[in-house]
């Protein structure tokens, strides 16, 4: 029964990378941006989180809070991550890089170092019982939130026109050039996307994890190995390798070995780089071989 | 591969030249000007899982030396602060050797990771450099790698777990119970469960598991999943920093049913967790609920400073900085080894607490005053500073200061 909680419990954690790795992903399938700042961008979705629901309450910050990181994305986008879609990927790597600190720093500067006290809002509070399963009501609501998100997600690229020029755009933006369509304005909306789902992600944790200006850097290199297991650029592959990553660490902890847990997922990664290169579900994209 | 040139090699070097013009012309100016002042180094991690606490050293200590010179400085002469991030072991000993033989500090204070205390403590004693530990707790610093040149403001590990453990005693949270305790997987940690696992022999209570936890990790499911089944009598928190504040918002998400105490414990990670998250037993070295005309003055003007309370890390580096002009007063010196020698005899400091403290000869280690809290309930709260009701002082006012610490063969340095 224990080994069974593990395993579930290691699903439901990879629904938190899911929502970090999605955008990762997704921004680097349109843009060739390895955005480096994406952690900066939950960590301020958790800083919006308090400082808006101070005044709104739970349900006021999960609302705005991901929209405002969206809109702060938005911007990002046409100042600075436009520059560098055409470029050498190492310069993309540096500007993030460089974002991240400055968010971080900034973060640090305007709220202090110490960590912001949140928690869960009172009525999610307490735990589901079902037979001998017993666990928190509010890790259940992050993974609704979390599925609801790779459904709509998939639904925007699978279904609909958006979708579909997104999707040419990923394998070849000069043929989508040549039909006459501009991919500026689908590369800003994913942008918005992205970042604000980093932005949700920070808002759904804040209450359970700690908010210091860090958190950022925390999360972002787990949020890669997922990205990196799945396939750069595949969505199933981000879905499935967050899965994968989670029952990971599970399982390595339901073993007796959670100093090790972190380890695992390296390993993993390792392992699946030695046997597929591009990961688990990478496609050969032609302009990044 | 790449068709942009974002940065010219032409850019670079010209930036590299006006950055050192910049330099070269800055740097005289200000070691002119400050030439009659009395430096003293200030090292504490400013980043990562122990940078909350950082923050407030840092501004207790400016705190300190703003008062000291504000009242005319020490010996007639002011004193200069020169702040730097320790970020790791290798960083903090290669920033320690900078201040000591570039900059000429008279001492180095602060610090707060047990592993970088060992790093600094090293030049300090290469160098015969006063260096006054205030936030590393292991006893490994006090015992085999006790130095003649450091002391110990903080407790050592070992009067966290004593103190601490009196109050668990009271609570007959010992004798035949199980434990659970989660530690975090550094110096400190391996040093600070050692200590509990001796007192938990000594008093006849047994482990149920110890976990050592990764300072990375963030997520405690998998952890809180195994305590619930194991079914412990007490889970005790080893952790540090960010981890304590982790535990604390999970543990309480999990709505676990068992006691909780911990063996370290800064207030900070505990007002970072939230309403309703804060629950248990922890020791603490000060807090700012302390009821004394000089601890009351201390919170009132640094809550004026940067509007909000101190914490224990607060008091740590003010305090050391304090003692140290106290001492550079006494004996009229800045010299690192007059200054030992004055602490080496017994010099007491005055420490907002009830009784005075001094550095015993034995190892260094400040003798004082402790507390234990325990967590208000959140339906009780007043406000989101004062969440816990403290003990009276730990040791009594009839028992030696000592009684807490490392004794007898426990007292591994040979100085």
């Amino acid at each position: 029964m224990l080994i069974l909680q593990h395993l579930l419990n290691g699903l439901l954690a990879g629904a938190y990378y899911l929502l970090i790795a999605l955008g990762l992903s997704l921004i680097f399938a349109l843009g060739g941006i390895v955005n480096l700042a994406h952690g900066a961008f939950y960590a301020i979705g958790a800083y919006l989180a308090v400082t808006i629901g101070q005044q709104l309450g739970f349900t006021g910050a999960a609302l705005l809070s991901p929209v405002v990181v969206g809109l702060l994305g938005l911007v990002i986008e046409r100042f600075l991550f436009r520059r560098f879609y055409k470029v050498d990927p190492a310069l993309s790597l540096l500007l993030t890089f460089g974002l991240a600190m400055v968010a971080e720093q900034a973060l640090r500067m305007v709220f202090g170092a110490p960590p912001l006290s949140w928690s869960i809002p009172q009525e999610l509070r307490g735990q589901v019982i079902v037979g001998d399963f017993v666990y928190p009501r509010y890790r259940l609501l992050i993974l609704a939130v979390a599925v609801g998100c790779v459904a709509g997600l998939w639904f925007l690229l699978q279904r609909t026109p958006f979708g579909r020029v997104v999707r040419a755009g990923v394998q070849n933006p000069d043929m989508v050039g040549a039909l006459g369509i501009s991919l500026e304005p689908y590369m800003a909306a994913v942008a918005f996307l992205g970042i604000g789902l980093a932005g949700l992600a920070g808002v759904m944790l804040a209450p359970i994890f700690t908010i210091h200006p860090a958190m950022g850097a925390e999360i972002i290199t787990s949020a890669f190995v997922v990205v990196v297991i799945g396939g750069l650029g595949s969505f199933w592959g981000a879905v499935i390798a967050a899965l994968i990553v989670g029952v990971t660490k599970g399982a390595v902890t339901a073993a007796g070995y959670p100093q090790y847990s972190e380890a695992a997922i390296y390993l993993l990664m390792l392992l699946v780089l030695l046997v597929r290169p591009r990961g688990l579900f990478g496609e050969r994209i032609q302009r990044f071989e | 591969m790449s068709e942009g040139k974002g940065v010219s090699r032409r850019t670079v070097v010209k930036g590299a030249v006006a950055g050192a013009a910049v330099g070269l012309a800055g740097f005289p100016f200000i070691s002119r000007a400050q030439a009659d002042a009395i430096r003293i180094g200030h090292l504490t991690p400013r980043t990562g899982f122990l940078g909350p606490l950082g923050e407030y050293a840092v501004q207790a200590a400016d705190m300190a030396v703003a008062e000291i010179n504000a009242a005319g400085g020490v010996n007639g002469r002011k004193i200069e602060l020169l702040k730097e991030d320790s970020v790791n072991p290798q960083t903090a000993s290669t920033k320690a050797e900078r201040m000591v033989e570039r900059d000429k500090v008279a001492c180095i204070i602060g610090e707060i990771s047990s592993a970088a205390g060992l790093t600094i403590s090293q030049v300090a004693e290469r160098t015969k450099t006063l260096f006054v530990n205030t936030g590393c707790n292991s006893d490994e610093l006090r015992g085999k790698g006790c130095k003649k040149y450091m002391f110990h403001i903080e407790s050592q590990n070992s009067m966290y777990v004593k103190t601490c453990g009196r109050a668990l005693l009271a609570q007959g949270l010992v004798k035949g119970k199980k434990w659970y305790s989660l530690t975090a997987d550094y110096a400190f940690g391996h040093d600070l469960l050692r200590v509990a696992k001796k007192f938990m022999a000594g008093n006849g209570g047994e482990f149920a598991a110890d976990k050592l936890v990764p300072t990375d990790v963030t997520d405690f499911s998998p952890l809180l999943l195994e305590i619930r089944n194991a079914k412990p009598d007490l889970v005790i928190s080893n952790l540090a920093g960010n981890q304590i504040t982790n535990f604390l918002k999970q543990y309480s998400e999990f709505g676990l049913p068992f006691p909780v105490a911990g063996f370290g414990f800064d207030t900070a990670v505990a007002w970072g967790a939230g309403k309703g998250n804060f629950l248990g037993t922890w020791p603490l070295v000060w807090h700012h609920l302390l009821d004394n005309p000089a601890s009351k003055k201390f919170v009132a003007d640094f809550t004026k400073r940067y509007n909000r309370p101190p914490e224990n890390q607060a008091w740590g580096d003010y305090n050391a900085i304090k003692l140290v002009a106290q001492a550079m007063a006494e004996t009229k010196s800045i010299d690192s080894t007059r200054l030992v020698e004055h602490f080496e005899k017994g010099a007491t400091f005055p420490l907002m607490k009830t009784r005075e403290g001094y550095f015993r000869k034995a190892d260094h280690q400040m003798m004082h005053e402790m507390y234990t809290v325990q967590a208000i309930p959140a339906a009780q709260l007043k406000n989101q500073w004062d969440i816990f009701t403290p003990s009276a002082a730990v040791p009594g006012p009839s028992e030696s200061l000592e009684v807490i610490a490392t004794v007898g063969d426990e007292i591994e340095c040979k100085l």
